[in-house]
């Protein structure tokens, strides 16, 4: 069974056609990584599969049956988004922020647990646990961020650009950290802008441009490719 | 002795107002110019209760705040529901409280604009103060809860709040409702302590005291709002000497906290946590 089916997504911003008929699958276990430049649409797929932004055509299979509309029940079907520029509660701390990713959930031990998990793919939040998240650094905010949405116990996560604005060494931490979250039974779909690194580290990638998909294989092969390299990837 | 207590009464009546419109814009972050309506509603409705139809005078108090609460339910489900972005729905409300100025003067029931003289003159200091210790229980219990907590995370990021499960117009149509029961409850008393309303006392100027005592008190505090209220309050009467110079003060006032305490005077925190831990230390970290 796919974890995401999606035929012919459209999605417009009133006269813009941002999405045009894009099709892709995500099969269970897998990372596939969407990448583009800016403004080609990736975050938008991402705002419309997590409910937030209106579809206005298209089929979308969640694990086998048709995607909810409105996001409460997106995420109560196991589909969490780390949405871009992280949009923590910044006035709420660490503790509270980990609290509110598992607010659909609402059993205190699951929460218990979901949190010692966190912690061990990111100790520093441990530490971090009364502070005000908006006082993090940029990595650890991202760590909130991905922590999260991991409370809500996704079985696909969604990852709309992810290493902005980090440094390059936190960028191959980050990359680390999203394999690991994959190994351990998350499927995961990752949208960049960082091409280069989304499609060493994915199983399959696609290439957005201008709303449509106009290339698509395995993330490695799509990595050489050279006519990628001059386009998406800078040389 | 009698001037003071009125003032202490009708402060403490204004703060279980403020206190709920605290809910809505302080914790959920939504504005409104129009929760005087919510408070005409209130006073109205336990006033003719008890007035033309001789209600127990606590049942009233009560019929009013629920009164609120369903005329609430009114102006926020269509707009909350088109999710109009906050500076809107303030003006939305802003009409919506004129709209029912104009409707109750000119009702038979409520004697048009010339008010409802002779109510009963129930509300004692004791009833208000616990109506108030009461509100504040309520208030903070209400903030812990998931409802509450939802509150906050819309008021901090609605988008961040909707992907992490929250249903949006749902949390903040029951924020807006639990608001508007705060301001008939405080209705009533007051209809009750002044023994007379008129459709004038519930304006775009006491919306506006009620947003100004909750901003400048703090958004995202119960006590702040509550003391800025009594200021508010107690500042224009006891500066009664100064004639017409009081209303330069109070707008003064205003401007200072705005200037230098723009978070409000306390910001995030609480009276009971500056006490803890010596003056300012939580909200310098906040600010």
């Amino acid at each position: 069974m796919n974890a995401l089916d999606v035929e012919n997504l459209n999605v417009h911003y009133g006269a813009v056609h941002a999405v045009q008929g894009v099709s892709f699958a995500v099969a269970e276990g897998e990372l596939v990584a969407i990448v583009g430049s800016n403004g080609a649409g990736k975050s938008t797929i991402m705002w419309a599969l997590s409910g937030v932004k209106e579809r206005s055509g298209g089929a979308v299979q969640l694990f086998g049956s048709p995607l909810p509309s409105r996001p409460h029940d997106v995420v109560a079907r196991g589909l969490a988004l780390v949405p871009e520029r992280r949009r923590l509660f910044s006035d709420l701390s660490v503790e509270e922020n980990l609290v509110m990713g598992a607010y659909l959930r609402g059993d205190d031990e699951g929460t218990r647990q979901d949190r010692e998990r966190c912690f061990q793919l990111f100790p520093v939040l441990k530490q971090r646990l009364s502070q005000r998240s908006g006082t993090l650094s940029g990595g650890e905010q991202q760590m909130l961020a991905i922590s999260r949405a991991l409370m809500s116990r996704p079985r696909l996560l969604l990852l709309d650009e992810p290493s902005l604005g980090l440094a390059p060494i936190l960028v191959d931490a980050l990359m680390d950290t999203i394999l690991r979250i994959r190994s351990e039974g998350v499927t995961v779909l990752l949208v960049e802008q960082n091409a280069a690194r989304a499609l060493e580290i994915a199983d399959r990638g696609y290439i957005l441009d201008a709303g449509r998909f106009v290339k698509s294989g395995p993330g490695p092969e799509l990595a050489e490719d050279p006519e990628i390299r001059r386009a998406y990837l800078g040389g | 002795m009698d001037y003071i207590l009125s003032i202490v009464i009708l402060g403490g009546i204004n703060m279980v107002a403020v206190l709920g419109l605290s809910i809505f814009t302080g914790f959920t972050g939504l504005f409104s110019l129009g929760h005087a309506a919510f408070v005409a509603v209130g006073a109205y409705t336990s006033a003719i209760l008890t007035y033309y139809y001789f209600v127990n005078y606590y049942l009233a108090l009560a019929a009013g705040a629920a009164a609120a609460g369903a005329v609430s339910l009114i102006i926020g489900a269509p707009t909350l529901r088109a999710k109009l972005r906050s500076d809107y729905f303030a003006i939305a409300v802003l009409g919506f409280g004129e709209a029912l100025r104009v409707l109750l003067e000119n009702l038979d029931i409520t004697n048009g604009a010339r008010g409802l003289p002779g109510i009963d003159s129930f509300t004692t200091l004791p009833i208000v103060a616990a109506c108030l210790a009461g509100g504040v229980f309520v208030a903070k219990n209400f903030l812990r809860s998931r409802w509450g907590v939802a509150c906050i995370a819309i008021r901090e990021d609605p988008v961040a709040a909707e992907t992490a499960g929250v249903r949006l117009f749902r949390t903040r149509l029951l924020s807006l409702v639990v608001s508007a029961v705060y301001c008939g409850l405080s209705g009533g008393l007051l209809a009750h302590f002044l023994s007379f309303i008129q459709p004038q006392m519930f304006t775009l100027v006491q919306s506006t005291q009620l947003l100004a005592a909750v901003i400048a008190g703090g958004m995202g505090s119960i006590s702040g709002p509550l003391v800025a209220s009594f200021v508010f309050i107690a500042l224009p009467e006891a500066l009664r000497v100064a004639q017409m110079w009081r209303l330069v003060a109070y707008g003064l006032l205003l401007v200072l906290i705005m200037v230098f305490r723009p978070q409000g005077l306390l910001g995030y925190s609480e009276l009971s946590s500056l006490f803890r831990r010596g003056t300012g230390g939580k909200e310098e970290r906040r600010s």
